[in-house]
């Protein structure tokens, strides 16, 4: 019953993945399937838009630590955006930006990964 | 205070699986929004009872659908005791260290935040056995605004 979707799209050589409602033990799998899929398709530079998403749990966070170290080590990342101050807050009470950049847009992340694949 | 006498309690009883957590932090964000919580704060006492199911379900019954796990709210004057109770494997938090994000990083390791989170989100946060053999873990937030 809880009330989550995650939607798929590109744009140029970056994959945007957006979430939307509620992201805790139950959804995180369908968030796992995604992550599943770019590395099958060796998509690595991920941006995640959380500008739809109202409750993220530490299942949830414990997807992005999964995935993170395979894109980076792929010349990719995962950047996140757009996140609602409640969700940031919880990120950062487990000193999430120590070691993931976070962006108030989407196209600034973006915008990030498009900046390091020129130099 | 509007709410200094205020006595409220609340039980909700759910079988230990993860559909079940979206119908938890219904019932807790009622309960601390009747207590008298802000919004920001209620969001909180949420996500520490979600994370404290989620172990539940995730440890003491292994994903078994059929373990019961019963949440019973207590708020009198300005403190809010939330109890969890459940019949599943028994569990030390001790044995699990404070997660450091840098180190877990570097290990790919992605337990115990539940618990990290619950620590930082609530005022106390006990773990306990009951009669009958039983854990309980019991959350408590202090109303202060």
């Amino acid at each position: 019953m809880a009330d989550f979707n995650v939607n798929l799209r590109d744009v140029g050589s970056v994959s945007v993945i957006d979430v939307n409602g509620y992201l805790d033990a139950h959804t995180a799998p369908e968030l796992e399937n995604v992550f599943n899929k770019l590395l099958d398709q060796k998509n690595f530079k991920v941006v995640v838009n959380f500008s739809d998403l109202k409750y993220i749990s530490s299942a949830g966070l414990g997807v992005f630590m999964a995935y993170v170290e395979t894109m980076r080590e792929n010349n990719g990342d995962i950047k996140f955006s757009n996140l609602k101050d409640n969700v940031y807050n919880i990120f950062d009470l487990l000193g999430f930006p120590i070691l993931y950049e976070f962006y108030k847009d989407e196209q600034e992340a973006i915008q990030k990964f498009n900046e390091m694949s020129k130099s | 205070m509007i709410y200094q006498n205020k006595k409220i309690e609340k039980e909700l009883t759910i079988k230990s699986t993860t559909d079940n957590l979206a119908l938890v932090r219904e019932f807790t964000k009622k309960a601390a929004e009747e207590c008298g919580f802000s919004e920001e704060t209620a969001g909180k006492i949420v996500l520490a009872v979600d994370e404290a199911c989620t172990n539940i379900i995730k440890h003491a019954y292994k994903y078994s659908p059929d373990g019961k796990i019963i949440i019973s709210v207590k708020f009198d004057k300005d403190k809010l005791a939330i109890s969890i109770v459940d019949e599943g494997l028994h569990f030390n938090p001790n044995n699990v260290p404070e997660p450091n994000i840098v180190e877990y990083y570097k290990q790919k390791k992605i337990g115990g935040l539940g618990i990290f989170l619950m620590k930082k989100l609530m005022d106390e946060v006990k773990y306990s056995t009951t009669s009958g053999n039983k854990n309980e873990v019991t959350l408590v937030k202090y109303l202060t605004e």
